[in-house]
C-alpha cells in the first residue's frame, strides 16, 4: 500500500469585532441581528471597565503595602466576559485560574472577595451559597483536572443541562495536569469547556519558547476535541465560541477547547517587572488592540454610547471600586484561634489542644502547657 | 444503573450533612474470633462493596480496577455489581485521576482512588498533597475532599527501589489528611469502611505482601474508629509499637522474647493521623521502655515523631532512651537477601528490645 493520509486537520480562527472597530456581519449578525444585543454589549463593556478599574486600584493597594501580590487582568477582560456570558450563571460551574476576575464576578462572586483573597485572607475564597465558582487556583494546572472531575460528576449525577468551564494560560498547557485533564475529559466525554487565555507570556517566557506548536488550539487535536482559535480581545468571538462549546457539552458531545488570543498588558504579578524582558514596541502594538477600546467603538457606532455615558460609567466604576476596597478593608483580621477552623470537618484532639494552648502561649505544641506531661511519682 | 439525585444544597463537608451509619465504640465491635476466614484483599473488597451499596455517591477509580478486576484482584467482581459508571478504569495518569477525583468530590461524589502502588502516587503529589488536604482550609470551609486514596505501600518483595516506596513518613508530614495503615483483614475492613464515610481525605496504605493473609472477618458491617490503637499482646518489660505489616514482625519478636521470659506490650497503631499517643503513653508509664518499629526511612520518620511525643509527655517514666527500628537509610535494595536485611524484621526488633530491657 502506498502512503496515505492518516489524519488531517485545520484550526479555524474567529474574529468578529476587530481592533479598528470593524464588525463582521456574516458571523456577528447572521440574519441581520447581532449575536449580542446592545444591552448585552453595554453590560459586558461595563463589567470590563469595572474590572479594569479594580485592577488599577489593586495595583495601587499592593504598591502601598496593603496587599501581598496581585496579578493584573489588564487587556484580557474580553476573554473573561464573553465566555462568562455564554455560560449559564448559577447553573454551570466556573473553575478559574487567577486572571479572569470578570468571569467570576459575572457568575456572582462578590467583588470584594477577590481583594480579600489577594490581601492574604482565606475567607476571600469562602464562595457564597449559590455562586458556582471554585476558589482561585494558583498552582499552575491542578484546577483543570478538578474541572474535569466536576463535569464528570454532572454526568454521573445525570444533571444534563450543566457544564463547567475552566480557564488557564498558555504556559499551563506545558503542564502534565493539562494533558491529564484533556485526556480524561475526552475519553470520559464530559461536559467541560477548556478555555486557554493565550496572553503570550508565562511570566518571562514567551509562547515561542513555551511550545513549538504554532497554535495552542492544535494541542486539543490530539484529544479529538473540537478546537478553535479566537481573537481573545473580541467579546463577540469569545462569546460565540464558548456558546457553541457549551451547546456541544450539554448535548452530550463532550469537551471543547478554545484558545483566546490576547496579551498580558501588565506585569505577570506585582512581583514582576516585564520591562526587563519585553520589547516596548510589542506592548505598544497590543495597547491598540485593547478590548475596551474596540467595544466602545462598536457601541458608539451603534449610537448607544457617548462621552456622557462614558463619564457616568467612569464615575460608577470609581464608586464601586472604593466600596469594594472599603468592604475588603472592613473585615477584621483573623485570630490565631481561627488557624484550625477548617482543617477537618471536625477538629481532632491534637489540633484542639494546639488551639487551646495557643490562647495563652505562642508555642502551642507544648504538652506541659496542655497539662499532658506525665510526672513520675517515684524518685 | 441508578442515577444520582441532584444536590439540593452546596457541597459542604460538615458532619451531620452526610447520612452516616452507626458507629459503635471499640468494645462493642463484633468479635475478632470466628471461622469466617477470608483474605485481606477480600476484606477490602467487602468494605468497598458494602459502602457502595449503602451510598451511591461512592465509586472506585484507578488503573485496571474494572475490566481486569484490579491488578491485585481487590476489586474482583465489582464492575459486574456496580457497573462502569461507578467502577472506572482510568488512563495511566495518577496525576489525572487523583485531580479529577478532587473535582468529583467537590461536586458531591465520594471517590475511592486506587493507586496500584503508593510508589506511583509520587507523580500525583500536587493533587494529593497540595489540593486534597488543603481544599477545605483554603476555601474557608466551603469544599472538603471526602476521598479515600488507597493502594500498596512498602516493599512488595524484590520490586526494586522505585516501586517499593513507603510513603507514610513523607506524606504524614502534611496537615489536613488522615492516614490509615491496617495490619490484618479484620482491621482492614472496619477501617476502610470508616475511611469511606469520613468527610476528610484519607490515605489508606495497604501492603502487597499481606493481601493474601487470611483471618476471621465478620460478615456484618462494622466501623473501627480512627485514632484508637489495638493492644495486640500484653507484657510489662517494654512497649513495642508499630503499624501495618511490621506489626507481624513485632509479634514474632515478642514470641521469641517470651521464650526468654521477656513479656512486652505490642501496640498496633492502626492510624497514623490521628495518632493514639495516649495509649502509647499509658503503656510506657507501665513499662518504662519503648521500641518503635517503622518500615520507612529513619530520618524524620513517623518513629521519630512518636518518640518525640513520648519524650515530651513521659520523660520522667523512661528508664532507657527510646529506640527505633527503621529500614536502613538507603533506597530499597533489589537483592532478596539485602531487602530482607533492610526491612525491620523479627531478629532486628528482638535485638532492639533486649538492648533496652537488659540495660
Amino acid at each position: 500500500m502506498p502512503v496515505t493520509t492518516a489524519y488531517e486537520a485545520k484550526i479555524e480562527h474567529i474574529s468578529i469585532l476587530d481592533e479598528h472597530g470593524k464588525f463582521d456581519k456574516a458571523l456577528g449578525a447572521p440574519g441581520g441581528k447581532p449575536i449580542l444585543s446592545d444591552e448585552e454589549v453595554i453590560h459586558l463593556y461595563e463589567q470590563m471597565s469595572i474590572c479594569r478599574k479594580l485592577d488599577e486600584t489593586a495595583y495601587k493597594l499592593q504598591r502601598s503595602g496593603r496587599m501581598g501580590t496581585y496579578p493584573q487582568n489588564k487587556g484580557q477582560e474580553a476573554n473573561a466576559v464573553g465566555s462568562a456570558l455564554a455560560m449559564k450563571k448559577g447553573n454551570d460551574w466556573v473553575v478559574p485560574c487567577y486572571r479572569e476576575n470578570a468571569a467570576m464576578f459575572m457568575h456572582g462572586l462578590p467583588y470584594h472577595m477577590i481583594l480579600l483573597h489577594w490581601m492574604g485572607d482565606e475567607r476571600g475564597n469562602q464562595i457564597p451559597e449559590g455562586v458556582n465558582v471554585t476558589p482561585l487556583s494558583v498552582p499552575i494546572g491542578t484546577h483543570m483536572m478538578h474541572a474535569t472531575g466536576i463535569a464528570w460528576a454532572f454526568k454521573l449525577r445525570g444533571e444534563k443541562d450543566r457544564a463547567a468551564i475552566t480557564y488557564f494560560g498558555d504556559g499551563a498547557t506545558s503542564e502534565g495536569d493539562f494533558h491529564g485533564a484533556m485526556n480524561f475529559a475526552s475519553t470520559l466525554k464530559v461536559p467541560v469547556v477548556f478555555y486557554c487565555q493565550n496572553n503570550q507570556w508565562a511570566i518571562s517566557v514567551p509562547r515561542s519558547q513555551q511550545m513549538a506548536s504554532k497554535t495552542v488550539a492544535q494541542k486539543a487535536l490530539a484529544y479529538e476535541m473540537p478546537t478553535v482559535r479566537v481573537d481573545g480581545n473580541d467579546i463577540f468571538a469569545t462569546y460565540l465560541a464558548t456558546k457553541q462549546a457549551r451547546e456541544r457539552a450539554v448535548a452530550g458531545e463532550g469537551p471543547s477547547f478554545i484558545e483566546g488570543v490576547t496579551y498580558r498588558l501588565a506585569d505577570h504579578t506585582t512581583a514582576d517587572d516585564a520591562k526587563r524582558y519585553r520589547d516596548p514596541a510589542e506592548v505598544e502594538a497590543w495597547l491598540g488592540r485593547d478590548p475596551l477600546i474596540r467595544t466602545r467603538m462598536y457601541l458608539e457606532m451603534r449610537k448607544v454610547w457617548d462621552d456622557k455615558t462614558q463619564a457616568k460609567l467612569d464615575e460608577r466604576a470609581a464608586t464601586i471600586t472604593s466600596e469594594i476596597v472599603a468592604a475588603a478593608d472592613g473585615i477584621d483580621a483573623p485570630t490565631t484561634d481561627q488557624f484550625f477552623d477548617h482543617m477537618f470537618a471536625e477538629i481532632p484532639g491534637d489540633l484542639r489542644r494546639q488551639r487551646d494552648t495557643m490562647r495563652t502561649s505562642s508555642i502551642g505544641q507544648n504538652p506541659e502547657q496542655a497539662g499532658l506531661r506525665a510526672q513520675a511519682e517515684r524518685v | 444503573m441508578t442515577t444520582l439525585s441532584p444536590i439540593e444544597t452546596k457541597i459542604h463537608p460538615a458532619l451531620g450533612e452526610w447520612e452516616l451509619p452507626t458507629f459503635l465504640p471499640e468494645d462493642q465491635l463484633p468479635s475478632r474470633e470466628g471461622d469466617r476466614v477470608i483474605q485481606f484483599r477480600e476484606a477490602l473488597r467487602e468494605a468497598m462493596s458494602e459502602e457502595m451499596r449503602r451510598d451511591k455517591r461512592v465509586m472506585l477509580m484507578g488503573e485496571e480496577v474494572a475490566q481486569y478486576n484490579g491488578a491485585y484482584k481487590i476489586s474482583q467482581g465489582m464492575l459486574d455489581e456496580f457497573g462502569p459508571k461507578r467502577v472506572i478504569d482510568t488512563p495511566i495518569s495518577e496525576n489525572g485521576f487523583a485531580g479529577m477525583a478532587i473535582g468529583a468530590a467537590m461536586y458531591g461524589l465520594r471517590p475511592i482512588v486506587e493507586f496500584m502502588s503508593w510508589s506511583f502516587s509520587l507523580v500525583a503529589a500536587d493533587p494529593i498533597l497540595n489540593n486534597a488536604p488543603k481544599m477545605l482550609y483554603m476555601s474557608g470551609g466551603q469544599w472538603g475532599c471526602p476521598i479515600v486514596f488507597r493502594g500498596n505501600d512498602g516493599a512488595g518483595g524484590q520490586l526494586g527501589s522505585t516501586h517499593s516506596w513507603c510513603v507514610e513518613g513523607l506524606f504524614a508530614n502534611v496537615p489536613g489528611m488522615k492516614m490509615v495503615i491496617p495490619s490484618n483483614p479484620y482491621d482492614a475492613k472496619g477501617l476502610l469502611k470508616t475511611a469511606i464515610t469520613d468527610p476528610d481525605p484519607v490515605f489508606f496504605l495497604e501492603s502487597e505482601r499481606m493481601l493474601g493473609d487470611k483471618a476471621h472477618v465478620p460478615d456484618e458491617e462494622y466501623y473501627i474508629p480512627f485514632g484508637r490503637a489495638r493492644l495486640a499482646r500484653a507484657g510489662d518489660a517494654c512497649t513495642l509499637l508499630s503499624w501495618g505489616r511490621p506489626v507481624h514482625f513485632c509479634m514474632e519478636a515478642a514470641e521469641a522474647l517470651a521464650a526468654d521470659g521477656i513479656e512486652v506490650d505490642v501496640l498496633d497503631m492502626r492510624t497514623i493521623r490521628p495518632l493514639d499517643i495516649d495509649s502509647v503513653i499509658e503503656s510506657v508509664k507501665k513499662t518504662s521502655r519503648v521500641v518503635v518499629v517503622d518500615q520507612s526511612w529513619p530520618f524524620a520518620s513517623i518513629a521519630s515523631e512518636v518518640i518525640t511525643q513520648i519524650v515530651e509527655r513521659a520523660f520522667d517514666f523512661l528508664d532507657h532512651q527510646p529506640k527505633r527500628v527503621n529500614t536502613v537509610d538507603v533506597p530499597t535494595p533489589y537483592n532478596k537477601h539485602l531487602e530482607h536485611a533492610y526491612l525491620p524484621n523479627a531478629d532486628r526488633i528482638a535485638e532492639a528490645v533486649r538492648s533496652v530491657v537488659n540495660a
